[in-house]
Formats: C-alpha cells, sequence, structure tokens
C-alpha cells in the first residue's frame, strides 16, 4: 500500500516522547509512564482501568486479549477458524526472512496472526467478531487475516449474526505483495453479501487503523465508531507531507477530524464503548422483531 | 530522434547506439549500400531488443511499465471505441480527471471503458495528478459501471496508476471510505467487468477499479501491494533499494500469472508497448474480443457470482 502502510508510527499528537532506555528503567519498576502527560502509573493500574491514563485518558493500545475482555461478557469469546496459519508464500526476506517476522510475532503474542474471530455476546446479545492485534506485525493483513474475516463474515451471514470488527492495523501486509493486496476486495465482498443479506455490522476503528484495512472492511460499517484520537487514514501522514510539500493541519487523521469531515458516526470513550455497541445491536435487533 | 533517445530507458543503450548509426547513415545520404546497411541494423536492432525484453528483470520491468510513450486510457478508448462519448464528475463534488471514462461501440457491442489517466504533458499530468484519484475518481468509476448496466454495456477497467492520491483533501473527503466502497459495490455491477493492468498497478488505488470477472496485464506492466519505492522505504529503511523490493515483491505479469493472481497475459510488441501503441491497443483489442465472448450468454446473476466466486477463491491455493 502506500509507503506508510504498516508502519507502526506514534500518534502525533504526543507532546513528550519516552526513550526506549526510560522505557525499560520504569518497566522493571513496573511503571509506564503516560507519553501524553507524563505520569507515572503502576502497570497493574493501567490494566485495570483498560489502559486508559487515569490522569488524561490518554489511550494505551489494547491487545486482543484485553480487547476481548472489554466487549464481550466473561468467558462468552469462542474463537474460530484458529486453525488456519500465515505462511512465506513469496520466500520474502528484508533485512530480515519473513518467516522469522512471523515466528517473532508469534513468540511475542503468543498469536498465530494479526486477528481473532469467533463469537462472543455483548450484555446477552450474540455476536459474530473479528478483534486485529496490532502486536502481531503492525496487525498489518496477508492472506490469513483476509481468510479469517471472509470465513467469519460467511458464518455471520449463514447464522444470521451481528457483526462487528476491532480494526487495529497499519495496511496490507506487504512481505505477502499481491496475495496481501486482494485480501481487499476478498473482505470487501463477504461484507457487501452479509449486508445484502440484511445483517448489520458496527466497525470500530482503534489507534491506528490506515491503508488497506482503512479502505476495505474498516470503512464498510454500517456504523462506524471510532476511539478517542485514534489515527485513521488511507494514506500516512508523513507521505501526505512528503507528496504535497504541504503542512498538515492539526489534529489531521484524527478521529475527531474524520468524524468531522463525516467520515463516521461515532467517537466513544472505551469505557462506553461496549455499552455503546450493546445498545445499537439492541436496536437492530427490535427491528427485527418489530 | 532526439526526443526518443531521450525515453529510452537506462538498459537500452546498445539499442540507442544502433539508432545512432542508422541515423548518422541516413544523414549522410542513401546510396545502394547503405540501405542494406540499414536494413542490417535494424534486424540488429530487432535482435538486440528481443534480447533486453526476453530477460526483463523485475527493476527494469518497473521502469517499463511507468514509461510515458506507453498507450493510456484515452489512446485506447480512440482506438477501441470510435464514435465515442466521454462522461464525467461524481455528482458529489467535481469531475476528477485521474479517471478517464467513455461509452462507445465496441465490434457491433456497446462497452464502458473506465482507466486511470496519467495525462500526457506537463500541463495535463499535473491537471490529472499524475493518475493518482481522489475519492471523487472512485465515485465517478462507480457510478459509471451502474449507467452501464442500463446500457447492457461491458465494462473494461485500464489500470495505470502509482496509488489512490495521498493528499489533504483527499483524506478529508474519505479515501479510504470511497476504495472501499468500490470493492464492495463492484461485487454487485450485473455487467461482465474485465480489468487490464496497462501500467503501472498501485495498491489500492489500482484495486479500487480492478474488481473483474477477468483479470489481465499487459506483459511489462505490473500490479503491486506497494511501489518498490515504499517497500524498501519501510523495509529497508532505503528508498534506493527500490530494485531489490521490486525483486521481492514478485510483481510482474509473469510473476503473477504463474501464481494464479491475474487470469492472462497480454503479449506487448518487441521492445515494449511504448515503442508501437497501435499494435499493443490491437492486442488488447484481440483479447478482449475473445474474451467477451465467454460472458456473453450469461445472466446477470451468474455474472455477479462468477465475479464473487474468483475472490473468494483467490491467493488461498496455500492455506
Ligand atoms: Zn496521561
Amino acid at each position: 500500500m502506500t509507503p506508510f502502510d504498516f508502519n507502526p508510527f506514534g500518534r502525533r499528537n504526543l507532546p513528550k516522547k519516552i526513550s526506549e532506555q526510560e522505557e525499560k528503567k520504569l518497566s522493571e519498576k513496573n511503571w509506564v509512564k503516560c507519553p501524553s502527560c507524563g505520569v507515572l502509573i503502576y502497570d497493574k493500574q493501567l490494566k485495570d482501568n483498560m489502559n486508559i491514563c487515569p490522569k488524561c485518558e490518554y489511550l494505551f493500545r489494547l491487545n486482543s486479549t484485553d480487547r476481548i475482555k472489554l466487549i464481550f461478557d466473561e468467558n462468552t469469546f469462542e474463537e474460530k477458524f484458529n486453525d488456519i496459519e500465515p505462511k512465506d508464500v513469496l520466500n520474502f526476506s528484508d533485512r530480515i526472512p519473513y518467516s522469522q517476522r512471523l515466528k517473532e510475532a508469534k513468540n511475542k503474542t503468543g498469536l498465530k496472526e494479526a486477528i481473532r474471530v469467533g463469537t462472543g455476546s455483548i450484555n446477552n446479545i450474540k455476536v459474530a467478531t473479528g478483534i486485529m492485534d496490532f502486536g502481531f506485525i503492525g496487525g498489518s493483513m496477508g492472506v490469513v487475516v483476509g481468510e479469517k474475516i471472509v470465513r467469519i463474515v460467511e458464518f455471520a451471514t449463514q447464522e444470521k449474526l451481528p457483526l462487528t470488527i476491532f480494526s487495529s492495523s497499519g495496511g496490507a501486509r506487504m512481505q505477502e505483495g499481491m496475495y496481501s493486496l486482494v485480501q481487499m476486495a476478498r473482505t470487501a465482498a463477504v461484507i457487501g453479501r452479509y449486508q445484502k443479506a440484511g445483517g448489520f455490522y458496527i466497525s470500530v476503528l482503534t489507534h491506528p487503523t490506515t491503508g488497506g484495512v482503512s479502505a476495505s472492511f474498516a470503512f464498510l460499517g454500517d456504523v462506524i465508531i471510532a476511539e478517542p484520537g485514534a489515527l485513521i487514514g488511507f494514506a500516512g501522514p508523513r507521505v501526505i507531507e512528503q507528496t504535497t510539500k504541504q503542512k498538515l493541519p492539526s489534529g489531521f487523521q484524527t478521529s475527531e477530524f474524520l468524524l468531522e469531515h463525516g467520515q463516521i458516526d461515532k467517537i466513544v470513550k472505551r469505557k462506553q464503548l461496549k455499552q455503546c455497541i450493546n445498545t445499537l445491536f439492541g436496536f437492530y435487533e427490535k427491528g427485527k422483531q418489530t | 530522434m532526439k526526443c526518443i533517445k531521450k525515453r529510452s530507458l537506462p538498459f537500452e543503450n546498445s539499442v540507442d547506439l544502433i539508432e545512432e548509426r542508422i541515423e548518422e547513415i541516413e544523414l549522410d545520404g542513401l546510396s545502394e549500400s547503405d540501405k542494406t546497411k540499414i536494413e542490417r541494423l535494424k534486424s540488429q536492432k530487432i535482435k538486440e531488443l528481443e534480447k533486453i525484453y526476453n530477460k526483463l528483470s523485475r527493476w527494469e520491468t518497473v521502469q517499463v511499465a511507468r514509461h510515458q510513450d506507453r498507450p493510456k486510457t484515452p489512446d485506447i478508448v480512440q482506438q477501441l471505441i470510435p464514435g465515442y462519448v466521454v462522461l464525467s464528475g461524481d455528482r458529489l463534488f467535481r469531475d476528477d480527471p485521474a479517471i478517464y471514462a467513455a461509452i462507445g461501440i465496441f465490434h457491433g457491442q456497446n462497452l464502458m471503458i473506465i482507466g486511470h489517466d496519467r495525462g500526457n504533458g506537463t500541463k495535463e499530468k499535473i491537471r490529472n495528478n499524475f493518475g493518482m484519484a481522489n475519492p471523487e475518481g472512485y465515485h465517478k468509476a462507480i457510478r459509471l459501471m451502474r449507467l452501464a448496466e442500463k446500457f447492457n454495456a461491458p465494462v473494461l477497467t485500464l489500470i495505470d496508476t502509482q496509488g489512490a492520491y495521498p493528499g489533504i483533501q483527499a483524506e478529508e473527503m474519505g479515501q479510504s471510505a470511497a476504495i472501499a466502497t468500490n470493492l464492495r459495490d463492484m461485487f454487485s455491477i450485473k455487467v461482465p467487468i474485465i480489468c487490464v493492468v496497462i501500467g503501472e498497478g498501485g495498491s489500492g488505488g489500482a484495486l479500487g477499479i480492478g474488481v473483474g470477472n477477468y483479470v489481465a496485464m499487459l506483459k511489462n506492466s505490473i500490479y503491486s501491494v506497494i511501489s518498490p519505492e515504499g517497500c524498501a522505504s519501510i523495509l529497508w529503511r532505503d528508498a534506493t533499494k527500490a530494485s531489490k523490493a521490486a525483486e521481492k515483491l514478485q510483481l510482474t505479469a509473469t510473476d503473477l500469472i504463474k501464481r494464479s493472481l491475474i487470469d492472462e497475459i497480454i503479449p506487448e510488441p518487441f521492445g515494449g508497448a511504448q515503442r508501437n501503441q497501435k499494435e499493443t491497443i490491437q492486442n488488447i483489442d484481440e483479447f478482449l474480443s475473445k474474451t467477451l465472448k465467454k460472458y456473453a450468454k450469461m445472466s446477470a446473476k451468474d455474472i455477479t457470482a462468477d465475479r464473487y466466486s474468483k475472490f473468494r477463491k483467490l491467493a488461498t491455493q496455500d492455506i
């Protein structure tokens, strides 16, 4: 995709930078420093607070496990299609071989791919879902990410389940070349069929959602919700700056910017997200009954 | 002559030398022996081109694919559907000249052609954003595909772009949503869609008009998830490693047909499409006549089902 794709960039509205060294030193003492307000937070306290800075509400990234905990009723998430695993089809290597990148990502996250799909309940409403994990090669979409989405959306169509996907991705996975690009069309195709059959899809955009993910299933939600302050866009800000040689407006490509420009329905705080999704699905269920 | 030399590619030096010699002889006047000399040089030139083009590296192919003398969408429209009518606009905001569209008659049958237009000459290139479409371009494309249904006109899309335009306004106007919507809604277009990559098929901006029942590439075109330069600057942190990235990305027509990621390769004349536009477009003509026959008797339902099942299976052979 665009040269910015998949690049794990930080938010541009970060006022303070924390060096890796400092971060390491702090984490040894179980402390985390908020990159936005600089406050020191005890890491367990941060986790208990859904990775939200207690002082300034800065959103630390949630991995898929914590996201599942946040959204789904306890022990209701059932993972599906977890038997397929990514392969190095192009025999790709850059500074390190892709096969090694995959291995490292698996070890680091304990996951097989950058998305988990399945079913779960949100305040007792059963839904089909996909949860992306940015920790796995920047949440990039290769063949298996695409195929898992295809399968879960087909499943949702068959079972007439509402659908919600939580995106967090730099875009297409370059290391899988054209195999990766066509996943944009494949995921869009199944969502089209699902929606034609009357299915209701809530797309939740979290930091960051860009490139080939943003320009496919993520922007096809019947309702699109974003977490506050997320970077969302097709092209990366640096590429836009380099191409246009223009200064980017402040807050460019943030959730707030997208809401203002009519690109999303809502910005919902992390703590209200479950309730908001539940309410919308509730309207959908009600509409089906009447 | 000077102009042609300027447009030849770095790896075509040996051909340039032969051409220079032909030119020198022609300037000196033409005796009988000169004529035979020239004939000999000309056949030497063809052999040299054959030699170069039979073993183009991937990076060299990228350069051929981007050559400014290759046929562009308006050239192809002119030759395939004489008497065509150009159609414009997205009905929302503005007309995006990076997408060129026209309807006309192709061998007795209606045909809608929609393609990227990189433009000719500096002024036009700038106007067309070098073929990098904005959201309104994608809106225009899908609008005209829907219109094609009314004419019962198959759609030929011509892909020739570095990518969708990375601009401030493009983001404000929803580049992501525009491409995503096209990807979804092209699946419900009731007429056959045939896609041909004629130059550079750059990422989502290319795919945004690339959902076809049948997808072909001109021999020396490329189709890639990211530009080699972009890939190099991210993965190697060095844009000058683009040739290396091109090798790794496997973005040529030959690479992609081996992996069943495209359906067919359309041949180019010796020395690439940039040396003979007319013959190249003739090859597209023959390809299209043949391909459209397959869909002539299909119902609308079968046409959309065919497109869906093609993409449902695409790229999954390894899982
Ligand atoms: Zn804070």
